[in-house]
């Protein structure tokens, strides 16, 4: 997409994506740590990647950022606010694509995105129309908009999701492992629609995920947190050679029959 | 054996540290509890101006409130005030006054048989519906995805159903007394060692009985409601952890509402009197 068509994209969602800067951040739950001083930035229209293995605080991290989590220690500023002030929430547009969709269950598809609009006050009826039916039909859910949750596939539920944040015109949106549970070709296609929405939108995005595809097809920097620490923050290019071995084995995981890890922590 | 000795001052010292803690945290739970049930109740209020735009879901939380919950209110307080004409009935029938059956059923029903009746089937079948419903929405993320929206949880999901319990309380209240009295005539009438004809039952309850019985009953009831909804709101929404959580959020709901109406009961009954 050319620079042109580019700021008109940012100039129809009404506000300039957004930085994030997450300063010193600490959590603990119940005395246990799960972030231990995470020092970051993230730049406005960026795509940042972060990885890491399951339980090293990467959801954590994004809910300080979304501010459903307060910080032990440290802060997280989102163009210039902080995160964990509710008021963000209001001078920000900031939508968080939840791993499992957090759908509403009780609501059909068409519902759960014109919600947003509904409760805010965006638009006539039509509008709001005209608006849910584009999100829809940019992630091929046409046929989706008057079905349940309960009446999707995961890799359905996956892009309503990003579709209820698309019609929020975020500024800043964060996205908890958007390609888990789906199989090859959905995770690709997850994946440019990422790509997609920052090209037509301008949009700050901050994936978190596993996918060591996606941080080399879409990120713009990938960070990896280990045991609540940033271990490595640069250009996906790094990840094809990484100097850490601990970064190294999570990127690259050799199956050892002969020395299988579960026995050498056993050991 | 000296570390032992050494250590036998801490243990000492835990087990005195550690009982008053045991009988502290019960109350400092309870204290918990209110401070959050009055902090939802202010964000709540605070919302009150976006009640007409929200007049769907209050249509909504009143037929779920009221009109569901109106044919087990019913079925009850038919055999409540049935049951309180006849035990009346067989005590008046050793001493003479059966007369009075009628008022005692009449004062019986809406001072607090019909209120509290009423807010202890809310309580089970409401306040837990409402409790499951809102734990169910915080262990799926769905609380969480709202506050990312910048949606208020205590706008959407607590302000219209306050606001329709204080609406389905009182006619719930009058169905009450109205079918209690109603089964208290029959039975009146047809046991054998009653035998008071109907004309008879209500002429007693209109001559001793007048409006501000049955008001003092609607005030209760829009105490109880009130309370019932704003505890099992609070306990849904403050619900953490999976789906074991949510079955403990509805029992937590329906226990603290049915000891709340009882407490509530004698306080509001001494405050009218």
């Amino acid at each position: 997409m050319n620079a042109s068509a580019t700021d008109s994209a940012s100039a129809r969602s009404g506000a300039a994506a957004v930085g994030v800067s997450v300063e010193e951040l600490s959590k603990d739950f119940n005395g246990f740590p799960v972030l231990r001083g995470i020092t970051l930035t993230v730049n406005p229209g960026e795509i940042f990647v972060l990885m890491g293995p399951s339980g090293s605080g990467k959801s954590v991290l994004l809910k300080h950022v979304v501010g459903l989590e307060r910080p032990s220690a440290g802060r997280v500023l989102v163009d210039g606010h902080d995160a964990s002030d509710p008021a963000t929430r209001g001078r920000v547009r900031m939508a968080l694509v939840f791993q499992a969709g957090a759908l509403f269950n009780s609501m059909t598809v068409y519902d759960n995105l014109a919600l947003y609009p509904r409760e805010h006050r965006l638009g006539t009826e039509s509008a709001i129309r005209d608006k849910v039916m584009r999100a829809l039909q940019i992630l091929s859910l046409e046929n989706a908009a008057g079905k349940v949750p309960a009446e999707l596939s995961g890799g359905m539920r996956k892009r309503v999701a990003i579709a209820r944040a698309l019609v929020m015109e975020p500024q800043l949106m964060l996205y908890d492992e958007p390609t888990s549970e789906l199989d090859p070709v959905m995770s690709a296609t997850i994946s440019e629609v990422i790509a997609t929405l920052r090209e037509q939108y301008h949009v700050t995005s901050i994936v978190v995920s596993h996918d060591r595809d996606l941080a080399l097809g879409i990120a713009d920097r990938v960070g990896i947190l280990m045991g609540g620490r940033l271990v490595s923050l640069g250009p996906p290019a790094d990840l094809r050679a990484p100097t850490d071995p601990r970064v190294a084995d999570f990127l690259n995981p050799v199956i050892d029959l002969r020395n299988p890890r579960f026995r050498q922590l056993a050991g | 054996m000296a570390a032992e000795t050494a250590n036998a001052p801490e243990e000492n010292e835990s087990i005195l540290t550690a009982a008053p803690k045991q009988v502290v945290r019960p109350f400092v739970r309870v204290l918990e509890g209110i401070g959050s049930c009055l902090r939802l109740l202010f964000e709540a209020a605070r919302h009150i101006p976006t009640l007409p735009r929200q007049f769907g879901r209050f249509i909504e939380q009143c037929y779920l409130i009221g009109y569901t919950t109106l044919p087990i209110v019913a079925i009850l307080s038919f055999f409540i005030g049935s049951v309180l004409a006849l035990q009346s009935g067989y005590a008046a029938a050793n001493i003479g006054p059966k007369q009075f059956i009628g008022l005692l059923v009449g004062l019986s029903m809406a001072r607090e048989l019909g209120p509290v009746m009423a807010a202890v089937l809310l309580a089970g079948r409401v306040g837990s519906a409402i409790a499951a419903e809102l734990a169910s929405m915080k262990v799926y993320q769905e609380i969480d995805a709202l506050e990312t929206m910048n949606i208020p949880p205590a706008r959407m999901l607590v302000l219209p159903r306050l606001a329709a319990v204080l609406a389905m309380m009182p006619v719930l209240t009058i169905m009450s007394d109205l079918v209690g009295w109603f089964g208290g005539a029959i039975v009146a009438k047809y046991t054998h060692f009653i035998s008071i004809e109907p004309a008879s039952y209500f002429a007693t309850m209109r001559q001793y009985m007048d409006f501000s019985d049955v008001l003092n009953g609607l005030v209760k009831a829009e105490i109880f409601g009130f309370a019932v909804v704003l505890v099992c709101c609070n306990i849904g929404l403050n619900t953490r952890g999976g789906p074991r959580e949510i079955g403990a959020s509805v029992t937590r709901g329906v226990v603290t509402s049915l000891i709340l109406i009882l407490v509530l009961d004698y306080f509001v009954t001494k405050a009218l009197m």
